[in-house]
């Protein structure tokens, strides 16, 4: 009874609190990144201005209804975006899905210089100058990159920089197990 | 250097304040709403710097959610409303103040649970040490002391 006490009390609840550490660590998501609760729900409303033609407004739903879309959030003031555009460049050029472009809180003219310098991976680019619409999708941090099923749902998410290993590994794969 | 600790308070004071303060929004018009502003503001997590609130951080997207509270409240929405708006665009992870759920249980109960576990020992140790002194038979004895 005494050695229970005075060993096997402590040890068990050191090894609980252990266990309960290694638990949480395992769980937590890679530091900083929040899980989108968005993810299986069907895409909020985005009907934004078009970057060449601001008179013009996009509605992402119609523009792409029945089709799979990639949604990339970006700017210029974005350092990882100028790395991953060669990424959006190369999905482009090898991949049929169309992408939409979402210029984050930016200057259209300095938005329009860096497509005509780096060239231009996307299908339509809008400009989200107040970022409601980006709160409305969660956004949080440039690059953020979303792909929505034909049905308007929103199946992936990734934030940070695209590269093709991760197009390759998380999003084509989603695409051909829901048909394209 | 402890002389000049008056005058770095009083520094502080004057221009801490202003330096600390992130929201420049003019107030709400209507103190009761101010009041509700700023209390969601400080109990809403910034998403992008991620150990601050909303109300004290200085990033844009803290400035947007801020606009968005705001919004919300002068629509009449609810504070467990606009709590749901933003839980349901950034997950849980933006309320500072978890849920009570079963997934947030042992989150809550943890403390309580802690307490009661040390109370319970500290009983039992208190108790034991009573019952030996209960049963001592011995008497003291002068010339059995140490020198």
């Amino acid at each position: 009874m005494t050695a229970l006490n005075r060993f096997v009390l402590p040890l068990g609840g050191f090894a609980l609190l252990v266990l309960l550490l290694a638990v949480g660590l395992r769980q937590a998501p890679d530091k900083g990144i929040i899980v989108s609760p968005l993810i299986g729900k069907p895409a909020p409303a985005l009907r934004l201005p078009l970057l060449n033609e601001p008179a013009v407004m996009l509605d992402a739903a119609e523009t792409f209804k029945g089709r799979w879309y990639l949604l990339n959030v970006w700017g210029t003031w974005c350092p990882e975006c100028r790395s991953e555009h060669t990424t959006l460049m190369q999905i482009s050029q090898r991949y049929t899905v169309p992408i939409l472009g979402m210029d984050w809180k930016d200057d259209d003219a300095a938005a329009r210089e860096w497509l005509q310098q780096l060239g231009n991976p996307y299908e339509q680019v809008v400009t989200d100058h107040e970022g409601r619409t980006a709160i409305a999708w969660g956004v949080y941090g440039a690059p953020e990159t979303y792909l929505v099923n034909p049905a308007g749902v929103i199946v992936h998410k990734k934030v940070g920089g695209l590269t093709l290993d991760i197009w390759q590994r998380e999003f084509a794969p989603l695409m051909i197990r829901g048909g394209s | 250097m402890k002389r000049l600790f008056p005058v770095m308070a009083v520094w502080l004071c004057t221009f801490g304040a202003a330096a600390w303060a992130v929201d420049a929004s003019p107030p709400l018009a209507d103190p009761v709403l101010q009041q509700r502003y700023l209390g969601l503001t400080h109990e809403l997590r910034c998403v992008k710097c991620q150990n601050e609130a909303i109300a004290d951080s200085p990033v844009e997207i803290a400035a947007d959610l801020r606009r968005e509270v705001r919004e919300a409240i002068v629509a009449g929405q609810s504070d467990e409303q606009i709590r749901e708006l933003l839980v349901g665009r950034y997950g849980e992870f933006i309320l500072f103040r978890p849920r009570w759920s079963a997934r947030n249980a042992l989150l809550w109960l943890a403390p309580g649970l802690m307490l009661l576990g040390g109370a319970f020992v500290g009983w039992r140790i208190v108790s034991r040490r009573g019952a030996l002194l209960a049963n001592d038979s011995s008497t003291v004895d002068a010339e059995s002391e140490p020198p």
